[in-house]
């Protein structure tokens, strides 16, 4: 039993976590019809400057309290990467908003590699230890059940976050321009609707949604790397297509989805096949399940509310 | 005929000298991005550390004639296809001697395309016993295959520190897989109970899902085949989750990084092995870290020794057979016998080092100590 529960809570940390990022895909999706495989290395620029931040104020201060410390260095890692998802959309991406569709496709996995790159010659090839500012020691609330106050963390700061922007889309003046560039940006730039700025809102919110994941990401594994936003982007873009890509609601689920599927599917998957199948082919599920949605709902689980998706 | 024949000879040394200096190429390929781009630039450095010194020297003493070499680096990313899109590149480019790769999982097909170039391959760090009982005539490592590597870990557990149930995890490269297979006999022959068997990938960082099936299974001790960009996480995890096993892990996560990943997680229940001996106990060890420290501005990681010991065996092979041409310097690479850095360098028939001892490590005090 504690064992299952277990299962269930490290489904939840890493399906948060997936939630987080394809929040950031799918509101780009909903609006420019553009998957933006940059994203999960927006994750890795946040990490890496907030990384780089605590590095900073240890030397500086180090006294400082861990929860100020890590304040400041999401005070620094945020615009960061809002500047840096400011940019890509301003320089690639906005040149290529009238070319055919697989242009910008090719730009977002060209800029994927691109800062990559970057990163790999800023803070070099090794992996960096990532400071545990908030607690590690594992909690027992349950006999046999551990987590621990980061992962705790993830799971609310996700789901407040999650409810935030959803505010954000439906009650907002900005979340109502979000709606409308969704619908036919042509129509809402005639209704006096500031697409580009909207547009470029949009991404700024994903790139700041994608600095927090990173923080996140990076404390609770302790490590940060170059090439860390490349697996969990990849997942994250499979849990947004899962829960339709472009709708709000439906990343959140994907995302959950995938964490809770991966999590069972890596730990009963050998009980399941009666020892035909072991935990290399933990990812099986993951996928036979997208392959089964697409194919009975080719929009995605929540996908077919259009007038929603922001 | 045999004065014609005496008669070039001269002739070819003769001109030789009068030619200014003769370059040769020597190629290195290991992963110089992705995840274990780091153990792949320490390969690569030991490389270049050989072929600076005897440059350093003027170069080497090939035929009567002083002879530089050039070092060809290739990033062969750790993957297979790559590996053998390189080895070709690197066989094009018209190396004399490889050194390389650094995975099993890549050496193993390169290994093919050398064959096939006639171009002789060193590798310092591929442990898997594949490599070389494919029958190729010219492939060779200077480090411990993973059938000693294997066998020692899985006795240390089972005698050593008396586990009677063992889980065995690996993340599915060429390198991981056969480590752990090897350990998994030698922990059976040893009498003891392999109680969970799991996987993972060589990008994974979350391992909780395969770390919670194994909890359920109790075991004394947890063994890791794989690179120490995983096992410093997964050991993190294994505190996280509330294990109390000991941690064991084979050479790719013996290595300083692996220290500094797995954070306050590391304590004295964690063991690595190492083939060869320590590098403080290496014969050459101390200067070579020194010399080392000098040249790239860091610590050694793992590789950089054994690269040395395989650059420096093609180079004396070539000096001693008075030829850089593969076909007339294998003999004497065959016949390799010299202390490097790292110890003894001599090759059984097949390839294998033939003293590859094998070395226990326990975390002390901030650091691996030798058991």
């Amino acid at each position: 039993m504690e064992t299952l529960i277990q299962q269930l809570i490290n489904g939840l940390v890493i399906g948060s976590v997936y939630a987080l990022i394809a929040l950031g895909y799918t509101m780009v999706y909903g609006i420019l019809g553009l998957i933006n495989f940059a994203h999960g290395d927006v994750l890795m620029v946040g990490a890496l400057t907030a990384l780089q931040t605590m590095m900073f104020l240890m030397g500086v201060a180090p006294g400082m309290s861990p929860v100020y410390m890590l304040t400041i260095a999401l005070m620094v890692a945020i615009p960061v990467c809002i500047t840096l998802g400011f940019l890509m959309e301003r320089l690639a991406y906005r040149r290529l908003r009238n070319a055919p569709r697989l242009a910008p496709l090719i730009t977002a996995i060209g800029m994927s590699f691109l800062l990559q790159t970057v990163a790999m010659i800023l803070w070099g090839r090794n992996y960096h230890t990532f400071p545990q500012l908030i607690s590690t020691t594992p909690m027992q609330p349950i006999e046999g059940v551990f987590i621990t106050p980061v992962q705790v963390i993830i799971i609310a700061a996700s789901a407040a976050i999650m409810i935030g922007l959803s505010l954000l889309v439906t009650r907002t003046r900005i979340g109502r321009a979000m709606r409308a560039t969704a619908e036919n940006h042509r129509v809402a730039s005639l209704m006096g609707v500031d697409t580009n700025a909207v547009i470029a809102f949009t991404f700024v919110v994903g790139a700041a949604l994608a600095a927090v994941a990173g923080v996140m990401y990076a404390s609770n594994y302790g490590i940060a790397h170059y090439g860390m936003g490349f697996m969990p982007g990849l997942k994250a873009f499979t849990a947004a297509v899962l829960g339709g890509i472009g709708n709000l609601g439906g990343a959140m689920l994907g995302g959950i989805m995938l964490g809770l599927v991966e999590s069972f599917g890596a730990g009963y998957i050998e009980h399941l096949t009666f020892g035909f199948l072991n935990s290399s082919y933990q990812d099986i599920f993951a996928f036979i399940i997208l392959g089964l949605v697409l194919i009975f709902k080719p929009t995605g689980l929540l996908g077919e509310r259009v007038s929603d998706r922001a | 005929m045999k004065k014609t024949i005496v008669a070039l000879a001269v002739m070819g040394i003769g001109l030789g000298a009068a030619h200014a200096q003769q370059v040769v190429k020597l190629g290195n390929a290991a992963p110089l991005t992705g995840t274990i781009s780091h153990l792949g630039k320490d390969l690569e450095n030991g490389t270049r550390m050989a072929v600076e010194t005897v440059n350093a020297q003027g170069g080497a003493d090939i035929g009567g004639k002083k002879v530089k070499f050039e070092l060809i680096g290739e990033d062969d990313q750790a993957d297979p296809r790559t590996g053998t899109t390189v080895a070709q590149r690197l066989v094009d480019a018209g190396v004399k001697g490889v050194v390389g790769h650094l995975n099993s999982g890549t050496s193993i097909p390169a290994s093919r395309i050398y064959d096939q170039g006639g171009i002789p391959q060193v590798s310092p760090a591929s442990t898997n016993p594949k490599l070389t009982q494919q029958n190729f005539k010219g492939v060779f490592r200077t480090i411990a295959n993973d059938v000693q590597q294997g066998g020692a870990l899985g006795d240390f557990a089972v005698k050593t520190l008396g586990a009677a149930r063992v889980a065995i995890v690996d993340d599915r490269t060429a390198y991981g897989q056969g480590l752990a297979d090897e350990t998994d006999k030698a922990v059976k022959a040893a009498g003891a109970q392999v109680v969970a068997r799991e996987f993972t990938t060589d990008k994974a960082t979350d391992f909780n899902a395969i770390l919670t099936k194994i909890r359920a299974a109790n075991p004394d001790v947890i063994f890791f085949g794989g690179m120490d960009a995983q096992a410093g996480p997964m050991l993190r995890q294994i505190k996280q989750l509330g294990i109390n096993a000991k941690f064991m892990t084979g050479d790719g996560g013996c290595s300083p990084e692996m220290i500094k990943l797995a954070g306050d997680a590391i304590n004295s229940t964690t063991y690595c092995s190492m083939a060869g001996l320590p590098i403080e106990k290496m014969p050459g060890g101390a200067k070579f870290r020194e010399d080392y420290k000098k040249r790239f501005n860091g610590e050694v990681q793992i590789y950089a020794p054994y690269a040395y010991d395989a650059a420096m065996a093609i180079i004396k092979a070539m000096e001693k057979a008075g030829s850089v041409e593969p076909a007339k310097y294998l003999p004497e690479l065959k016949a390799s016998n010299f202390d490097g850095v790292t110890g003894n360098v001599s090759f059984d028939e097949r390839g294998d080092l033939k003293e590859g001892a094998v070395t226990v490590y326990q975390f002390k005090d901030g650091n691996w100590v030798a058991l």
